[in-house]
C-alpha cells in the first residue's frame, strides 16, 4: 500500500511486519521516532507477542538482544551515533556468538564536538564489528532492507545492521509502498534458531576459547560473511519477485556502462549524485555512479567488476579515518588495485553539511580538470581559512582554549542563526 | 540414576545435620536427585567460595523450578573456571556474553521466554562483585527498576580476583589488593568508599532481596527457593571467601564466611518490596580481629607495626551493622 509517511514510521511499520519478539531500545536522536512508534505498535497490539524492554542504555539494549536471541526470540533494536559506540563491546559479542539480531542505525555524526546531524562516522567506526552493514538509499529501500535483513540474519545466523541516513531519511516524508502482512509472512518464515538456551537440551554458549580454536571461530565469522555475498543477491532477487520492486543487493550501478569517471557513495546522497551524473551526461561527460548497498561484507569482486572500465573513481564518503584517509576509499582502492585507475578520496557531508549538486559538480569538474591530487585526502566545501585562523590563534598565548568554541565564535553564527 | 551414598554428620557448628531432618527438609545437595548444574572437573581454586555458592544456588534453583532454569553469566572467575574450551561444567543451558551486561542479557532471555510463552522456564543471572557492583551496575539497576523476571546472584569475594586481585566497589576498607597495597599513610583500601548493593537493590523496591554466606548453605538454598516463588526482579548477594585473593587457607573458606556474619561485618538478611523482613542473628558474637587475622590481606594490621586504630575502625563498621540490622540475639540488644 502506497502512503505518504515519515521514514521512521515506515521503518517501524516494516519492523512490525517482521514480527520481532523482543525489542530492546534506548532513545537517541535521530532514531527516536522509530522506537517510539514501535512502542505504540506493541501497546496497541498491532505488534502482538512482542516484549518491549526500555533499557537503561544502548549497551543494555544490545545486551538484551543478545539474551533474547540466545533464548530463541527474533530480536531487534535501533540506535544512532554515540549509542552505536556505547554498544561497541556488545556488537562484537553478538557477531562472535553468531546471533541473528537486526538493528537500524539512523546514521549520525560522532562527537566531540557533539553534533546530532547525519554522517556515517558511527556505522563506519563499527565496520569491523562482524555485523553485516546494509545502507539504504531511500525510505522505500529502508523499508525493504529491513524485511530482507531479518531473512539474511536468520539464514546465516549473523547480525545485520540496516543503515539509513539520520534526519535525511528518518525524518523525511516520502511516498513509500508498505508491504502487507501476508507478503512479509510469505517472505520471512518464523525464526528457527541455530542455537537455543533450552533446559531440555542444555548447551553452553559463550565459553572461553584459547589459542587452540580462537582463530577458527573467528575465521568462521569471515566465512559466513563471504557466504552473505552470495546470499544477499539471492534474497534481493526473491524480494523483487515477491514484492515487485528492486531493492537491496550488493551494488547499485547507475549509468556505469561506458563511464570513464565513476562516483562511489553510500546512502541517501546517491540521489543527488545521480542528478549530477544526469546533468553531466547531458553535457557529454562520460560519468556514472556506483552505490554501495552492502559495505560489510565488502563485495570486492563485484566492485572490481563494476569499476573495470573506469579511469577515475571518486569516492564521496561521509566519514574518514583520522590520520589515514578515506575508509570506503581504501576499500575501493583494494578492489581496483590491479586496474589502471585513479581513486580520489573525498570526505563530504560531515556533521550534516549538505552535499549539494553544485559542490559535486565543482568537485567532478576539478577532478576532470586535473586540479585534485589523487594522492591526498580531499575535503569537499572545507572552510580552510577558518581552520587556518584557528591554527594561528593556537600559536599565541598559553591557553588558546577549545577549538570548536573558538571557531564558532570566529564564524559568528550557529546553525540556528547569529552567534550570541 | 545409580544410588549415591551420602555421609551425613553434625557439622560442628550450630547447623543441624541432615540426618536429624525429615527427608523433605533435607538440603538439595543431600539428595541423590540433585542436578549437579555445575558439575565436577572445573578449574576453580581449592577452597573456592564462589564455586561452592554457585553449586548450591543453581541446584536449589533447579529443584525449585523442576529443572527449568537458564543461567546467564557475566565474565569473571566463575565463567573462566567453568568453561575452558572445549569443556564445560554446565549441565543447564548457560550463556556468557560480557563482563558488564549480565543483568541485561538475563533480562533479554526472560523477555524472549515470555514472548515465546515459555515463562515456565526461569532465569538466573550470575556475576562476581566486579560484574555486579561496578561494571555491571548500570544494567543491574535497569533490570531492577523494570522488575524483569530474573533472579540475579552476586558472588561477592570482595575484589577482582580473576584479573589478579584488584580492588572493587565491594572491597572492604583496609584490605590489601594488588592496587591497594600496604603503602603510604592509609595502608590497604580506603575507608569511606564502597557500596552495599543489597541496600541499593532494596531502594528499587524489588520483590525480594537477600544476603547469604557459604557458611550457612541450607540458608542459601532456602533463599534461592524462596526467591523462585516470586516473579519479577530478585537479588541475592552471597558472601564467598576467596582463598587466593584474601591470602587465606583453602580449608578456612567456610570458617571465614561464618565469621563474616558472626562479627557483624556481613549482615545476613531478607527484604521484600524494600523492607527488611528477616535478619539472621549472630549466634556468638566475635570481635572482628578473629575474622581478620587468618587473612593475609589484613596482615599489615597485626605485624611489626600493628594498627589497632584501623582494627577499631573495622570493629566500628561491624558494630554499626549490628545496630542497624539488629543482628544480636534477642535479649542481647
Amino acid at each position: 500500500m502506497r502512503s505518504q509517511v515519515e521514514g521512521s514510521q515506515a521503518v517501524a511499520r516494516a519492523v512490525t511486519l517482521c514480527r520481532p519478539q523482543v525489542i530492546a531500545a534506548y532513545p537517541i536522536s535521530p532514531q527516536t521516532h522509530i522506537v517510539e512508534s514501535l512502542s505504540d505498535r506493541v501497546r496497541t497490539g498491532e505488534l502482538a507477542g512482542c516484549e518491549y524492554l526500555m533499557v537503561e542504555s544502548e549497551f543494555g539494549a544490545m545486551s538484551a538482544c543478545i539474551g533474547a536471541s540466545g533464548a530463541g526470540a527474533r530480536a531487534y533494536t535501533a540506535t544512532s551515533s554515540q549509542g552505536l559506540l556505547f554498544m561497541a563491546e556488545a556488537l562484537f559479542n553478538a557477531s562472535g556468538l553468531g546471533l541473528p539480531v537486526v538493528m537500524t542505525v539512523a546514521n549520525r555524526a560522532i562527537g566531540a564536538p557533539i553534533n546530532i546531524w547525519n554522517d556515517h562516522s558511527d556505522a563506519m567506526a563499527m565496520r569491523d564489528s562482524g555485523w553485516i552493514q546494509l545502507y539504504a538509499e531511500s525510505n522505500q529501500e529502508a523499508v525493504d532492507l529491513h524485511v530482507q535483513a531479518f531473512r539474511l540474519a536468520e539464514s546465516l545466523s549473523v547480525p545485520v545492521m540496516v543503515c539509513m541516513d539520520g534526519f535525511v531519511l528518518t525524518h523525511a516524508f516520502e511516498e513509500v509502498d508498505l508491504p502487507t502482512q501476508e507478503q512479509v509472512d510469505a517472505f520471512l518464515p518464523p525464526l528457527v534458531p541455530r542455537q537455543l538456551l533450552d533446559p531440555d537440551e542444555p548447551v553452553t554458549i559463550g565459553a572461553m576459547v584459547g589459542p587452540e580454536a580462537f582463530a577458527e571461530v573467528k575465521y568462521l565469522m569471515h566465512v559466513k560473511q563471504m557466504a552473505a555475498l552470495d546470499e544477499i543477491p539471492v534474497i534481493a532477487r526473491e524480494f523483487e519477485a515477491a514484492f515487485g520492486r528492486s531493492s537491496g543487493g550488493l551494488l547499485r550501478p547507475y549509468r556505469l556502462e561506458d563511464a570513464e569517471t565513476v562516483v562511489v557513495a553510500l546512502g541517501s546522497v546517491l540521489g543527488t549524485i545521480q542528478d549530477v551524473v544526469d546533468a553531466m551526461r547531458d553535457d557529454g561527460v562520460s560519468v556514472g555512479a556506483l552505490g554501495i548497498g552492502c559495505f560489510r561484507p565488502w563485495p570486492v569482486g563485484e566492485v572490481r567488476e563494476a569499476l573495470q572500465n573506469a579511469n577515475r573513481v571518486v569516492v564521496v564518503e561521509k566519514a574518514f579515518a583520522v590520520g589515514a584517509g578515506g575508509i570506503v576509499g581504501q576499500n575501493v582502492r583494494d578492489a581496483t588495485r590491479r586496474q589502471p585507475v585513479e581513486v580520489y578520496d573525498v570526505v563530504a557531508g560531515l556533521g550534516g553539511r549538505p552535499i549539494t549538486r553544485a559542490s559535486l559538480r565543482a568537485l567532478l569538474d576539478d577532478v576532470l580538470g586535473g586540479r585534485v591530487d589523487p594522492g591526498r585526502l580531499h575535503f569537499m566545501d572545507l572552510d580552510l581559512e577558518l581552520v587556518q585562523r584557528e591554527l594561528e590563534r593556537s600559536r599565541h598565548g598559553e591557553r588558546p582554549g577549545p577549538h570548536a568554541e573558538n571557531m564558532l565564535r570566529d564564524l559568528g553564527t550557529v546553525a540556528s542563526g547569529a552567534y550570541e | 540414576m545409580p544410588y549415591q551414598e551420602i555421609k551425613l554428620y553434625q557439622t560442628g557448628t550450630f547447623v543441624a545435620g541432615n540426618r536429624l531432618l525429615e527427608p523433605e527438609q533435607r538440603s538439595v545437595q543431600a539428595r541423590t536427585g540433585r542436578s549437579n548444574s555445575i558439575t565436577s572437573g572445573h578449574r576453580a581454586c581449592r577452597g573456592c567460595g564462589e564455586a561452592l555458592g554457585a553449586r548450591y544456588v543453581l541446584d536449589a534453583a533447579m529443584r525449585a523450578t523442576g529443572g527449568k532454569v537458564v543461567a546467564v553469566n557475566s565474565t569473571g572467575c566463575l565463567e573462566v573456571f567453568s568453561t575452558p574450551y572445549p569443556e564445560s561444567s554446565w549441565q543447564l543451558p548457560w550463556l556468557h556474553s560480557l563482563f558488564g551486561n549480565g543483568p541485561a542479557v538475563a533480562a533479554g532471555v526472560a523477555a524472549a521466554l515470555r514472548a515465546r510463552g515459555r515463562d515456565d522456564i526461569r532465569v538466573v543471572g550470575q556475576a562476581g562483585d566486579g560484574g555486579t557492583v561496578d561494571i555491571g551496575f548500570g544494567t543491574l539497576s535497569g533490570m531492577f527498576e523494570r522488575n524483569d523476571d530474573v533472579l540475579f546472584v552476586c558472588y561477592d569475594n570482595e575484589g577482582y580476583m580473576n584479573t589478579g586481585v584488584q580492588r572493587s566497589g565491594a572491597t572492604p576498607p583496609a584490605a590489601i589488593t594488588a592496587n591497594t597495597k600496604a603503602l603510604g599513610q592509609t595502608p590497604g583500601n580506603a575507608f569511606g568508599q564502597g557500596k552495599s548493593v543489597p541496600l541499593i537493590a532494596m531502594a528499587h523496591e524489588i520483590p525480594y532481596v537477600a544476603t547469604a554466606t557459604v557458611a550457612e548453605l541450607r540458608d542459601l538454598e532456602y533463599k534461592v527457593e524462596k526467591a523462585m516463588t516470586f516473579r519479577g526482579a530478585r537479588y541475592l548477594h552471597v558472601f564467598v571467601p576467596c582463598p587466593l585473593g584474601w591470602g587465606a587457607d583453602s580449608a578456612d573458606t567456610v570458617r571465614l564466611a561464618r565469621l563474616s556474619k558472626e562479627t557483624g561485618l556481613f549482615p545476613v538478611f531478607e527484604a521484600e518490596a524494600g523492607e527488611v523482613t528477616e535478619v539472621s542473628r549472630i549466634r556468638r558474637q566475635v570481635p572482628v580481629e578473629e575474622y581478620l587475622r587468618p587473612q593475609r590481606r589484613y596482615a599489615h594490621l597485626f605485624g611489626d607495626h600493628p594498627r589497632p586504630d584501623i582494627v577499631a575502625r573495622l570493629q566500628a563498621r561491624a558494630d554499626r551493622n549490628i545496630a542497624r540490622f539488629g543482628l544480636l540475639p534477642e535479649g542481647d540488644e
